[in-house]
């Protein structure tokens, strides 16, 4: 059990967090068709945009309600409906997904009113759904816009099915935001060979995948249609992944009575057998041989493994799920969690493996992480990599310094087959190797053997 | 909130812009602030443009005042080098919660200072305030007046709420700041005959380090850059200078214009991208250092060094204008790089198509104009999915641009090169441009190009896969 602090510090340092819009807006991008929009002034936008770039190397649909000063002291409604209004004309998109900023937060901007309005006055608009989440960005972080853009979907896209519940082979699943697209694809794979038709929402392994389309798209590239998330309804089970999305999963049970079972993570031996236990079960089939042989090739990657983790230290940064996923499976591993750092609350952070948890910032990760074996952190971690000399294994967004990252798979059982490969090879091109003087501690000074060690 | 109010009404009347002079007194006080379009708007904000201009100073600690947003997506991610500190690359904010929301945030903010003073001891902080904090009334210079006498250090307020406006009036009320809190304040161990500032260069990717040793070798000294790789106390000496070079347009105008008026530094715009421009940049800072009392024979050393450049930059482009002569380019960019860079890819023989003019000066245009002739289209704004077309029908056979549109070509299976700011290769001077044509070649002659566009074997037996055959 951890204790989960909060800093005391008045000025945050090498920021580990990104606010609840984009959050928002890159679950809209898992929706076919979609035009995110923020409510705030464009650089709110441009900043969110430029950062999703980087990490995807994909184009980015995003667009802004471009606030002035005076707008934003006489009120958005004006902007909000012009924007409304430009996008339908310029991109033709099936679903616009409208968040809102502090700036028009503190204003107070009645926003689910205002598309009531703008809806009835321009027909337009016609068959576009819109979808307003409240994000202001002076509270919470990045997981909890994504919750929120989900869950507000759900409220206003799933249909209450007439008859119930249960009877098709449909399984709804909702994926926290730390999942990538490489993650959806593996998890589609293995719904689909336990004969389950599984609907993702959102579906980021559509659209941000890195694929190459046919003509020109100005907004997302492919996703969950608005068809599939209406009858989400008539699914026999939803599966949560991440605790972040209990709440989305919760609210589609009291409107449509379908069932959700929350795996916070699927990063691991254990929880992967959890999984497929429960997928056989309400499959009616028995597990595929395919993931019988990909468990023994986990179980042999941790033999062979377990000599690079054991023992060592790690440093970890990340949004809770993700925290949970890494500091969890590393344990697993036999790693020691030296110092854990996230972003916002949680209940998942009080059973984190280690000592303390702490909601901070990367100065705060590079303060405890001295003498430890490795960092693992998002691309911001590399100033303090290079500082303490120590490793940097890059996890969750934004990644802009590698390649991949959209396709970085950490589920599964070979999702985590994969992973110990890669930490594990970070490992060993680190070693300390021995010379003439580690085991002689007299050469060294004044330094015991211990120290003469560590100075390696 | 009257006082900003203000700063940006005087911003806007700058004499100095030309764009602004040629207005009609009523439009002039509007300002030069094009209202957004909501729902089709691209581009930063007003903090953004500032912290891009302030930042490269790289030993002085950047503070955003704001919630999570402003400096949480943005921070580390601009490619201006140093060749000493790092502070500038960390990033400070407020982080501003709710509590800030109802109680204010000035005493949140103060104390962020103390902190950074305590830990880091930079020379100076700048603290940049954002829209939240702005509309809740936070007083920002008072804050930075009450901190800078308690600690004993500047603490210099950028007021630059992005809903102010433009990326663009966020670089003037950068620089705003500089002349009114930093330019002045100190003075330098000693002064030269060959001192010039050179303002508006970022030192992106580099860029500067590409330009200084020919400075070095004429014996010029870059008193103060403002703002790449400078550090403060360079800055607050650059009211010194005898010249100064005014480099990205009009981003920085007002700084070079007010330091002509305040303390008799005279200037001139120019670009060191091409060959062309970079000569005519040297022969310019000479020619300003003679007028003000340098020894006329710099101007000899001067073309000397000019004659030797030229000829080493030609005859490195040499080898390559036999592959790229008759290439198409499709440029878009905005303000000054557009008509330095046209030059220097003809330069090397390549055939400019197409040029974006969305922010360029009526100024620029003409230049663009005089020097593309009739063979290019000037585009004001091309939307991404005629560029998709255009490109999509091989009508050009490479893209140059800014990162927002890289997406745009690439699946249009075209070549494309990031000239913008986020780029990670130096363009600048003599050696940048051969750099620069290095690029371009090595993204037209990149073997994938032939690959990709080959039909995959089920569509090639449905028989047509347009295009790309006969381009390839």
């Amino acid at each position: 059990m951890a204790r989960v602090i909060a800093g005391e510090k008045r000025c945050t340092v090498n920021p580990l967090k990104m606010s609840q819009p984009i959050g928002a807006a890159l679950a809209f991008m898992g929706i076919e068709g979609a035009m995110p929009l923020l409510h705030g002034s464009q650089g709110c936008t441009s900043f969110g945009l430029v950062l999703f770039v980087r990490h995807f190397r994909e184009a980015i649909p995003l667009q802004t309600t471009a606030m002035s000063e005076v707008a934003t002291v006489l009120g958005g409604f004006d902007n909000v409906e012009q924007a409304l209004v430009n996008i339908a004309s310029r991109t033709k998109p099936a679903l616009i997904g409208v968040c809102t900023t502090g700036v028009s937060e503190i204003k107070g901007d009645d926003l689910n009113g205002f598309l009531k309005l703008i809806r009835n006055d321009h027909p337009e608009l016609g068959q576009i759904a819109l979808v307003d989440v409240c994000t202001p960005d002076f509270e919470g972080a990045f997981q909890d816009g994504w919750a929120a853009a989900v869950t507000r979907m759900i409220e206003e896209l799933v249909e209450v099915p007439m008859f119930g519940a249960g009877l098709s082979r449909r399984i709804n699943v909702l994926p926290g935001s730390h999942l990538s697209p490489g993650d959806i694809d593996e998890l589609r794979d293995l719904f689909e060979a336990f004969g389950l038709e599984p609907i993702f929402l959102p579906d980021l392994s559509g659209s941000l995948d890195g694929h190459v389309p046919e003509q020109f798209m100005p907004t997302t590239l492919g996703g969950t249609s608005l068809e599939d998330i209406r009858k989400m309804g008539s699914s026999c089970w939803t599966v949560a992944i991440g605790e972040q999305m209990r709440g989305a999963a919760i609210t589609l049970e009291h409107r449509t009575g379908v069932p959700y079972r929350l795996f916070d993570r699927l990063t691991g031996l254990a929880v992967n057998d959890d999984l497929m236990s429960f997928l056989a079960e309400a499959s009616g089939v028995a597990v595929p041989v395919k993931y019988r042989r990909q468990r023994s090739q986990l179980v042999d990657a941790m033999l062979d493994g377990h000599f690079h983790f054991g023992g060592k230290n790690v440093a970890v940064a990340a949004e809770p799920d993700l925290l949970a996923a890494m500091t969890h499976w590393l344990s697993e591993m036999g790693c020691t969690i030296q110092a854990a750092i996230t972003t916002t609350s949680s209940p998942v952070l009080e059973g984190i493996p280690a000592a303390e948890v702490l909601r901070g910032d990367l100065e705060d990760l590079e303060l405890r992480a001295a003498g430890a074996d490795l960092l693992v952190t998002h691309s911001h971690g590399r100033q303090a990599s290079e500082r303490l000399n120590i490793p940097l294994f890059r996890v969750g967004i934004p990644v802009f310094d590698r390649l991949g990252a959209g396709h970085q798979v950490t589920v599964g059982y070979k999702g985590t087959r994969d992973l110990i490969f890669d930490v594990g090879n970070l490992f060993m091109a680190n070693m300390h190797e021995g010379h003439p003087q580690t085991w002689a501690p007299w050469s060294c000074g004044a330094h015991g053997p211990a120290d003469a060690h560590e100075s390696q | 909130m009257n006082t900003l109010s203000a700063k940006v009404q005087s911003v806007f009347e700058e004499p100095g812009c030309a764009t602004n002079q040629a207005k009609p007194d009523k439009e002039r006080k509007k300002g030069c602030n094009k209202l957004l379009a909501p729902g089709a708007a691209a581009g930063g904000c007003a903090f953004d443009g500032a912290k891009i201009a302030l930042q490269p100073i790289t030993d002085v600690a950047h503070l955003v005042h704001g919630p999570i947003g402003c400096e949480g997506h943005s921070w580390d991610g601009r490619g201006s080098k140093s060749s000493g500190p790092m502070l500038y690359r960390t990033g400070f904010t407020t982080d501003i919660t709710e509590q800030d929301i109802i109680f204010g945030g000035e005493k949140h903010l103060y104390k962020a200072i103390k902190e950074i003073v305590e830990k880091y001891n930079p020379p100076a902080v700048f603290v940049y305030q954002t829209c939240v904090p702005a509309m809740i009334g936070d007083d920002l210079e008072a804050v930075c007046k009450a901190a800078s006498a308690k600690f004993g250090k500047p603490v210099i307020p950028v007021n630059v709420p992005g809903f102010v406006g433009s990326k663009n009036l966020g670089n003037k009320l950068a620089g705003e700041a500089l002349l009114d809190y930093v330019i002045g304040t100190e003075e330098p161990a000693e002064t030269t005959p060959y001192d010039i500032n050179i303002i508006g260069e970022y030192n992106l990717s580099g860029e500067l380090w590409q330009v200084k040793p020919l400075l070095d070798e004429l014996g010029i000294r870059i008193l103060a850059c403002i703002s790449g790789d400078s550090r403060y106390h360079e800055v607050a000496c650059s009211h010194r200078a005898r010249a100064a070079m005014m480099v990205c347009s009009k981003a920085m105008i007002n700084v070079a214009r007010k330091m002509e008026e305040r303390y008799g530094i005279p200037f001139f715009e120019g670009s060191f991208y091409g060959i062309g421009d970079m000569s005519e940049a040297l022969r310019n800072i000479s020619g300003l250092l003679v007028e003000r009392g340098a020894p006329a024979e710099l101007l000899e050393r001067t073309e000397a060094v000019i004659a030797r450049e030229e000829e080493r930059a030609w005859s490195r482009i040499a080898p390559f204008r036999e592959r790229l002569t008759g290439k198409r380019v499709l440029l878009f960019t905005g303000g000054v790089k557009s008509w330095s860079v046209v030059a220097a890819l003809q330069e090397a023989g390549m055939v400019i198509v197409g040029t974006s003019t969305k922010k360029s000066t009526p100024d620029d245009k003409q230049r663009i104009k005089e020097l593309v002739k009739d063979d290019a289209h000037m585009f004001d704004d091309l939307k991404p999915r005629e560029m998709y077309k255009m490109l999509r029908e091989a009508r050009a056979d490479i893209m140059l641009s800014g990162g927002r549109t890289q997406f745009v070509a690439l699946k249009a299976m075209m070549p494309w090169l990031d000239i913008n700011q986020e780029r990670h290769e130096a363009y600048a001077g003599y050696e940048g441009i051969v750099a620069l044509i290095r690029e371009i070649d090595k993204a037209l002659f990149n073997p994938i190009w032939e690959q990709i566009r080959k039909p995959a074997p089920w569509d090639a037996v449905a028989g047509q896969h347009e295009l790309w055959i006969q381009v390839a």
